[in-house]
């Protein structure tokens, strides 16, 4: 019997339902016992929980949730901006910024009189859904209209946490590189609409929308592509477009 | 590194799970982790002790079981293994759907 924690003395063995040999953490190598528990449970299930009140909730409201995805740089705030002006009101808005640090761009978002709460997630590289939860308490989004959370700048992490969205929505700048989607498929996986943004800079760089679109069906058959320009307005409306048309068909 | 944050998960799960099966350590935590979800093993396997010192799953040994990527074409309805996402259907080229690779769970505990 171990004199440290008392494991392979008789009485822990008739008392447990299972015993098993394994490499011990003390000195020696003897048998241990435990009791064997078949959990089969999700590693995200808190998340998943979590998702699923935002989700009920947002239902219950009307409000319409989109989860903004990128790399860094990809211009989801510079998006978010130019998508409240174009909409001009036809319904209210809400923003939940994430970022490591600082509120740089919740002030670009109430720089146009929408409401907006950033979460700094320190060390974490991705939002969660009960920050989301806390955030709608905090932010009063109102019935009957669009909230936009746009991630933490990392094509990787956010794939896998669920924010109760109705739709994830990855935006691809064309300075980064049309092979993104292959390079990062969990995200393109995830996502059901994909934005590649800045298309006014594709004189001058090396990226081919018709591969980088074949590349994303290839990870995602399913997903929807719309190119445009968010800083010059190139095929602007056909994102607006999107957006109102998703809204209206909520109510 | 999300493994940080899906170790925390763990922990806390088996802490929910300590209380009701009434349990007061963990001594194994074994993990079914699918080839084709964004969670690399190696990271798990590097954060794990420092995530669950001062738990009660301080000390317990983390067992990670692999499961290969699969994927039924919506075409021809055969299954082809993946090994990443963007594989095609081996028989006739065609996008895969997939079912399986994608699993991150929890599979069963060794408790004292």
């Amino acid at each position: 019997m171990c004199g440290i924690c008392g494991c392979g003395s008789p009485e822990q063995k008739q008392s447990h339902k299972y015993v098993f040999k394994r490499e011990h953490h003390h000195h020696h190598d003897e048998l241990d016992t435990g009791r064997l528990i078949q959990l089969e449970q999700d590693l995200l299930s808190k998340n998943n929980t979590y998702a699923t009140q935002n989700r009920e909730y947002f239902k219950q409201h009307n409000i319409f949730v989109l989860n903004l995805v990128s790399s860094p740089g990809a211009g989801k705030t510079t998006l978010l901006v130019e998508t409240i002006k174009a909409l001009n009101g036809q319904f209210p808005i809400a923003v939940i910024e994430g970022d490591q640090q600082t509120e740089h761009d919740a002030d670009r978002i109430r720089a146009t009189g929408t409401p907006a709460l950033q979460i700094n997630t320190g060390r974490a590289c991705h939002l969660e859904a009960l920050g989301i939860g806390q955030a709608l308490i905090e932010l009063g989004v109102k019935d009957n209209s669009l909230l936009a959370i746009e991630n933490v700048g990392n094509l990787v992490c956010p794939s896998s946490f669920d924010l109760g969205e109705a739709h994830k929505v990855v935006v691809l700048s064309v300075t980064e590189g049309d092979d993104k989607p292959l390079k990062y498929p969990d995200m393109f996986h995830a996502a059901d609409l994909m934005l590649i943004n800045k298309t006014d800079l594709l004189p001058y760089v090396d990226f081919d929308v018709e591969r980088c679109i074949g590349y994303a069906k290839q990870v995602n058959p399913e997903i929807k592509i719309i190119s445009l320009s968010a800083t010059k307005g190139d095929n602007f409306s056909a994102w607006t477009d999107w957006l109102s048309e998703q809204i209206r068909s909520l109510s | 590194m999300h493994e940080l944050s899906l170790l925390e998960n763990v922990r806390e799960i088996l802490e929910d799970h300590a209380q009701s099966q009434e349990f007061s350590k963990v001594s194994r935590v074994t993990l079914e982790i699918g080839k084709l979800s964004c969670i690399e093993p190696d990271a798990l396997r590097f954060g794990f002790d420092v995530v669950m010192k001062g738990s009660l799953v301080e000390g317990a040994e983390l067992m990670i079981t692999e499961l290969n990527g699969l994927g039924r074409c919506q075409q021809c309805g055969q299954n082809t293994v993946m090994d990443a996402l963007y594989d095609p259907c081996s028989h006739c080229g065609r996008p895969l759907t997939v079912v399986q690779g994608m699993e991150m769970k929890i599979k069963d505990l060794v408790v004292i």
